[in-house]
């Protein structure tokens, strides 16, 4: 054995050496990540912080993906030991959370997955498998995903799978099985005399279908069976003219009694339709959606963040201050609502009398959501089998939200720029419910004033102001009228960030619940940070306080509660 | 048994290395609707500059402002292009175009909504810059946007064409 294995050496170094004297050999690419986060917890009566069995909560996450030449694969380690807090509890233990392989021809117009992946059929209202961390929202489809394209003009994706549900030690799929077909069309590449035109037309077409064991249930005596097979489809169209784009889309989903709808019969739909475009150096969007009864999972008796296998976006826009982004973030009522946003930008040019040296940006952003517009049908028995009934794709009667923010960009100066916003907000509360301490419409009216300055070279001192003032409800007490504030009332917060290109930075955030009608809960929320970063590598530490609040994407929130100690994030990429 | 598989790697390991990391091969539209793959725009000769953003996020759309105070001279300098990839989903997508036009920005603008691209570039978050070189290698990055950061940024290009 021992000199078989030296002959071979002896060849193989031998034609390695001969064929390496002018290029060495490529064992391919390994690239990954890695994204850490630990937390310490201690008690803070004052905010409700309360310290978990473990003290402390730990995830970490790490990618691996080795490439070479047409053929990919790749794992992710997960820990969750314990999960911190916020997080689903019962993601527990350390294992492979995700892991693929893949092969892609692009001459042959092949690509082929199997193992986990992640995807979207269109605008993701029919199919969406995604992950959003922050939430512990994670869909991934486990199975097989093949790309077809035949011709440069149509991509064919067919998807075949389980979807992840779970966590403990390593990955624990859900029940049902996820089937699903997307095509989409570039009318530009099928007609040769259009392949250069302005003008753009991409036409797409899903069906998906979801297999669950069936079963029966009574209600008021009757004996209803549940569908074992629930099928669903969408078409769109995706349109462009130079600057101008514009997308319409329908989606119908058959009966799927569900957790969510209460069990009954009625049919799913969707409709959005957007134009966007500019008028010189203004530039717009308009974006209406309506959504009836389309919430889709691959368990029918699940709810909230657990296996969707659609996602139905939020109208508003994603706010990036933190009062704004939040106390009061919207999510999409899943079970059905009628919304609009338009969009305004403008850029005042540089050098000229308003815009000032360097230009200046201003932006107004509107959106609204309505309960859809249904009417009940005439029939008892319709009505207890199908619900209500969609009467027109316009609003109903119910406010869920209504968001106006206006925003300011200038660059003053080579070293100070500055940025202003002026939000207002009515916020329903029992469509999205985000707090306890309120029933109702919050009006709220927020204002930020962000500036920046630019101290040395590479040096920068960056910070925020950010009120926010809540309306007033008459409330009588012992016959006396009184004005109380709206849900926790009144908020200021301010930011101030210093940091030393490329490597350094410190912060500070301080939110204040100044005007809290209950005086105990006047309370400073300062929290401290900093943290260097060296190329993709990234560590932070952090101490203070953690304000509970609620992180919502999709049709759905979390809770994080309140907590209060030491916080280490650590990420890496290689 | 486990001689073999010693012998074999030893053997290969002596002029054996794995690559650097490359731009990986990912169909993404740009805001002209048309479908444009991230590997077939770099490594044609002049190096590139990948930015991972999305319209949400300020420290992107800083980074992204302020390159554009220089990019005009970093084109003449040393050719690089710079691509410019949204991480917005179906959320905030449709916003992208006509925010794009609002701020002058010069770059290919390409979407990623479902973040397949991000996710094989190993992006956790975003701001993430990627320089790479003329042959399509990434050789330098940086997650995270803090002012002047561009200057380091602009010292890796001139190394680049030096």
């Amino acid at each position: 054995m021992r000199g078989f294995v030296f002959i071979l050496m002896f060849v193989l170094f031998a034609a390695n050496s001969a064929q390496a004297q002018n290029e060495e050999k490529s064992l391919g690419v390994v690239t990954g990540n890695v994204s850490v986060l630990w937390q310490s917890y201690q008690e803070d009566s004052l905010i409700g912080a309360v310290v978990p069995p473990s003290k402390t909560g730990f995830n970490a996450y790490s990618n691996v993906i080795y490439t070479q030449g047409n053929f990919s694969a790749g794992i992710r380690y997960e820990s969750y030991l314990n999960s911190v807090l916020g997080f689903p509890g019962r993601f527990t233990g350390t294992g492979v959370g995700y892991r693929f392989a893949r092969y892609e021809d692009r001459e042959r117009g092949i690509d082929v997955t199997i193992g986990n992946f992640y995807e979207q059929f269109g605008n993701g209202i029919l199919f969406r498998s995604y992950e959003a961390r922050d939430l512990g929202l994670d869909n991934a489809m486990d199975g097989i995903r093949l790309i077809l394209t035949p011709i440069e003009a149509l991509r064919v994706k067919i998807v075949y799978g389980k979807q992840r549900l779970d966590f403990n030690d390593g990955l624990v799929n859900g029940d049902g099985i996820v089937r699903g077909i997307n095509t989409e069309l570039s009318i530009n590449d099928l007609f040769k005399g259009f392949k250069d035109s302005k003008f753009r037309i991409n036409p797409e077409f899903s069906f998906v279908s979801r297999f669950q064991e069936g079963g029966q249930f009574v209600r008021d005596d009757i004996l209803f069976d549940l569908p074992q097979n629930v099928a669903g489809w969408d078409a769109g169209t995706r349109f462009q003219y130079g600057t101008w784009s514009g997308g319409l889309n329908y989606t119908y989903k058959i009966n799927d009694p569900s957790a969510d709808n209460g069990y009954i019969y009625n049919e799913g739909q969707a409709l959005t339709y957007y134009l966007s475009g500019n008028i010189k150096k203004l530039s717009f969007l308009l974006h209406k959606s309506t959504s009836d009864n389309m919430s889709f999972r691959s368990d029918r008796d699940l709810l909230l963040f657990d296996s969707p296998i659609n996602n139905i976006p939020a109208i508003t826009k994603p706010h990036t201050y933190n009062l704004a982004a939040t106390l009061y973030p919207y999510a999409t009522v899943i079970t059905g609502e009628s919304s609009f946003r338009g969009e305004l930008y403008y850029s005042l040019p540089r050098g000229s009398k308003l815009g000032g040296k360097y230009g200046t940006k201003l932006s107004l952003v509107f959106a609204t959501a309505y309960s859809p517009d249904r009417i009940a049908r005439a029939d008892s028995i319709d009505q207890l089998m199908y619900g209500s009934e969609l009467n027109s794709w316009g609003f109903g009667e119910t406010l869920n939200v209504q968001d106006i923010s206006f925003e300011f960009d200038r660059k003053f100066t080579k070293n100070f720029k500055a940025k202003a916003m002026y939000m207002n907000l009515k916020f329903n509360t029992l469509s999205t419910p985000v707090t306890t301490d309120y029933k109702g419409i919050v009006d709220a009216n927020i204002a930020v004033l962000e500036t920046q300055f630019k101290t040395k070279k590479r040096q920068s001192l960056r910070t925020e102001l950010q009120v926010l003032i809540t309306g007033s409800d008459s409330v009588i007490t012992d016959g006396v009228l009184n004005m109380v504030k709206q849900d926790k009332g009144d908020w200021a917060t301010f930011v101030a960030e210093y940091t030393w290109s490329p490597h350094w930075f410190v912060g500070i955030i301080d939110q204040y619940n100044f005007g809290n009608h209950d005086e105990s809960k006047r309370i400073h929320y300062l929290y401290g940070s900093a943290g260097y970063i060296s190329g993709p590598h990234r560590l932070s530490i952090g101490y203070g306080k953690r304000r509970e609040g609620i992180f919502c994407v999709g049709g759905v929130c979390r809770a994080v509660p309140a907590s209060n100690g030491f916080e280490i994030t650590f990420t890496s990429s290689f | 048994m486990k001689h073999l598989i010693l012998a074999v790697a030893i053997t290969l390991g002596f002029n054996a290395k794995f690559d650097a990391q490359t731009v990986a091969s990912v169909d993404l539209k740009n805001l002209e609707g048309m479908t444009v793959n991230p590997s077939d725009l770099v490594g044609n000769g002049n190096p590139t500059i990948i930015c991972f953003w999305a319209t949400w996020c300020s420290p992107c759309k800083r980074e992204l402002n302020n390159y554009m105070d220089y990019y005009a001279d970093w084109q003449d300098e040393t050719g690089v292009e710079l691509i410019a990839i949204s991480i917005d989903d179906s959320r905030s997508m449709s916003r992208v175009a006509p925010f794009v036009m609002s701020t002058g920005w010069e770059y290919e603008v390409l979407l990623d909504p479902a973040r397949d691209f991000a996710r094989a570039m190993q992006v956790i978050n975003v701001p993430h810059t990627f320089l790479v070189n003329a042959d399509g290698k990434v050789i330098w990055t940086h997650n995270n946007y803090a002012e002047g950061d561009e200057e380091e940024l602009y010292e890796e290009l001139l190394k680049l064409v030096e």
